[in-house]
């Protein structure tokens, strides 16, 4: 062990620890609103990241369909419990809200499809498609228990996970895929090979969490999913629709996890089921912070990254063990550091 | 209303049970197509596709069901096929702890099953167990017969952490320590990692002359790129679960080089005319390409086709021994499988006997390198 030494492995701890604390923030901003620990977050990531690989490759992918039939769906459940006259008379302004972003989205894929080599159009598309998947889960699988206990809110979570997951086989297959890189570009920086890909995902995991703090403070939008996470029936008295709040929430999710499927796509050999253990990571740098705290959870998945790169330099055999240990020592600090009360369960 | 469902289905299982004990032979199979082991387990179910509906006139009936790769899953079926199906045979499965599972199963129920995954179990378990793949021993001892012909002394190696990269630097040392090759670094990684920089950064430091590659699929190409992206120049080897074209899309130019030990079928084409497994490979990877598309062979369509090769050529002897649907038959088919009888199959010469139920030898094995984007056959 030697400083560069050291320095590698700190350059690699900074840029994983950059997309983790990406995937943490959304998942703490997701559970604050809803309540909702949001497992299916690395589908999105694998989903986004191998839609990027498929358009490259010419092919318009599976999630193009899997979100016009969301959009069918969406409509169809809100559709029912209304008179028929009622559901008739409002359908085709239904059909175009729910179904205009889909299908725009997939003519986009469409269209990128047969452009392999436009870049800025393969990164719009696949945004397009993902994005809105994440709304579209909570309204399908969310809105209708959104006052369950958290409990049933964590079950449904891991059902709609191995759902997603399935359907990433289906689509995607078996095999990983890996997306050409945005650039090859490298400089030295002393001992350091500093690639132009890594520095692109830490500047991109900032400028995120930027534009982020900038919505929660300066935003009514942001403002709203705050009072939301807040005091959920104070939020309801002033006016913030309960289900926007959720689907807003699930949509900027559902965006944050398709920014970090990029920016991994072209790094790493991407698999259906890739997504789920990097948004485990996230998750273990959230709790850090205690599910509740955007700043702690950044802390937390930095020290995750440092905890992973070391291990895997002095004992990759149980490096993932030791990334997902880390969760005891801080539940136990963290069980013993907060007063408890008994009513966290309802708020 | 419930009782008479149940009575309609029991009915259905009666009926299904009837069709099964007349002249028609059931081979029951069990495959994980999703779950971990999907990757694989999809090119192992579509090799059934080519496989005939009958041998000798006697029409052939293939159950397949899914376990997800799922150990338990896997037992549940074959006690399924056995007890509802009444199978002449088990195939399956697609993974190490799927395949023991089964073979517990077929070893108990005295049904032979041909195992299409390498089974843990102590050889005096396997008495109605046939194993197709070849043991991973033969495949890395061929590896390091070509690192002693480079005279390489030094290897790192970087493998999953699970039971498959155990296995393969189980079999590494096996061959390795005889022939005075030293193995100064191992790894471990995982599938999903997004980076193994802190491994590389390790062995780089060991200096090793060649790096062993214990991953799947396209999860062994990450190593490698991570190898040639610090500027590792000396040669990267793989197994024979590396080897298909999605590795060499994933790797691109930086998996040039790589070379992996391999079943014949994958370089059919390029192997010398005298090669016994020639003709039945070539046969075969045009059959399963002209459905799969160029460039589709691989090594696990090829398992599931050798399984049933053995079990066509033991077919014919089973029948004069008794009807299918009976234990005679089954003891028959068992008795046949052992015969000594040479196969010819697509990855190699099997010659089962009661002593050796794998039965492969060197022809099982080449060495396969990328070259120009494709799998070619290594020339010595």
């Amino acid at each position: 062990m030697n400083l560069d030494i050291a320095l590698w492995l700190s350059q690699d701890a900074i840029t994983n620890g950059a997309v983790y604390a990406l995937l943490a923030i959304a998942l703490v901003l997701v559970y604050t609103v809803t309540r909702i620990i949001f497992v299916p977050q690395g589908e999105f990531i694998s989903f986004a990241a191998l839609s990027l690989a498929s358009l490259q490759a010419g092919q318009v992918p599976g999630t193009v369909y899997l979100l016009i039939a969301g959009g069918i769906l969406v409509v169809a459940a809100d559709s029912v419990g209304l008179p028929r006259a009622v559901a008739l008379q409002r359908l085709p302004g239904r059909l175009i809200r729910q179904m205009a972003l889909p299908l725009a989205a997939g003519g986009i894929a469409w269209w990128s499809a047969s452009r392999p080599d436009d870049l800025w159009l393969q990164i719009v598309a696949t945004l397009a498609i993902v994005t809105p998947l994440g709304p579209m889960v909570y309204r399908l699988a969310f809105q209708p228990i959104a006052h369950a206990s958290v409990l049933v809110l964590l079950i449904v979570a891991v059902a709609v996970h191995y759902v997603l997951t399935g359907m990433g086989l289906v689509f995607f297959g078996g095999e990983g895929l890996r997306s050409n890189p945005y650039s090859s570009l490298s400089f030295n920086v002393g001992v350091l090979n500093v690639t132009a890909q890594s520095l692109l995902i830490v500047f991109a995991s900032v400028t995120l969490m930027a534009a982020l703090w900038f919505v929660f403070e300066r935003t009514l939008y942001g403002k709203a999913l705050n009072a939301t996470a807040i005091n959920r029936t104070g939020a309801q008295l002033i006016g913030v629709s309960p289900s926007f709040s959720g689907q807003l929430s699930f949509a900027l999710a559902a965006f944050i996890a398709a920014i970090s499927g990029l920016l991994i796509a072209p790094t790493t050999t991407v698999y259906y089921d890739t997504g789920f253990l990097i948004s485990l990571k996230g998750f273990v740098g959230a709790t850090v912070g205690g599910m509740a705290s955007y700043p702690l959870a950044v802390v937390g998945s930095l020290l995750v990254g440092f905890l992973e790169a070391g291990s895997s330099f002095w004992w990759s055999a149980f490096k993932d063990s030791l990334v997902f240990t880390l969760i005891v020592p801080v539940l136990l600090w963290r069980s013993l550091a907060t007063p408890h009360s008994e009513g966290d369960e309802r708020q | 209303m419930r009782a008479s469902w149940v009575t309609a289905l029991g009915l259905a299982g009666l009926l299904c049970a009837g069709g099964a004990s007349g002249q028609e032979i059931t081979i029951g199979v069990t495959m994980g197509t999703t779950g971990p082991g999907a990757s694989l387990g999809i090119n192992y179910k579509n090799a059934f596709q080519l496989m005939p509906n009958a041998i000798d006139g006697v029409p052939i009936k293939y159950v397949i069901l899914e376990d997800g790769s799922d150990p338990t899953a896997a037992a549940k079926n074959a006690r399924q096929l056995v007890a509802e199906n009444h199978v002449d045979a088990l195939m399956g499965a697609v993974s190490v702890p799927s395949t023991t599972q089964i073979a517990l199963i077929a070893e108990e129920t005295k049904t032979p099953l041909i195992a299409l995954a390498p089974v843990a179990l102590p050889p005096e378990k396997l008495g109605w167990v046939f194993i197709v793949p070849q043991p991973v021993p033969l495949m890395m001892g061929a590896v390091v017969d070509d690192l002693k012909s480079k005279s390489i002394k030094t290897v790192g190696y970087i493998g999953f952490s699970d039971s498959w990269g155990d296995l393969v630097l189980k079999a590494l040392k096996q061959s390795a320590d005889p022939a005075g090759i030293k193995i100064v670094d191992e790894e471990r990684y995982a599938r999903a990692d997004t980076a193994v920089t802190g491994q590389i950064v390790k062995i780089l430091i060991a200096k090793p002359d060649a790096v062993v590659v214990g991953g799947s699929g396209t999860g062994g190409a990450l190593p490698q790129i991570a190898l040639r992206d610090r500027g590792y120049k000396g040669p990267v080897y793989h197994n024979h679960g590396t080897i298909n074209r999605e590795f060499i899309k994933v790797g691109g130019a930086a998996v040039d080089g790589a070379i992996a030990p391999t079943g014949p079928l994958m370089v059919a084409e390029e192997l010398p005319d005298s090669h016994p497994v020639k003709k039945v490979a070539v046969d075969f990877d045009q059959a399963y390409e002209k459905i799969f598309g160029a460039g589709s062979r691989n090594a696990f369509a090829g398992y599931s086709y050798d399984g049933f090769l053995l079990l066509k050529a033991a077919i014919p002897a089973a029948l004069k021994a008794g009807k299918p649907g009976t234990p005679e038959f089954r003891q028959a088919l068992r008795d046949a499988l052992e015969s000594g009888q040479a196969v010819v199959g697509v990855h190699g010469v099997y010659t089962q006997t009661k002593s050796d139920h794998i039965g492969l030898d060197g022809r099982a094995v080449v060495l396969a390198v990328v070259d120009g984007g494709a799998w070619r056959l290594l020339k010595k």
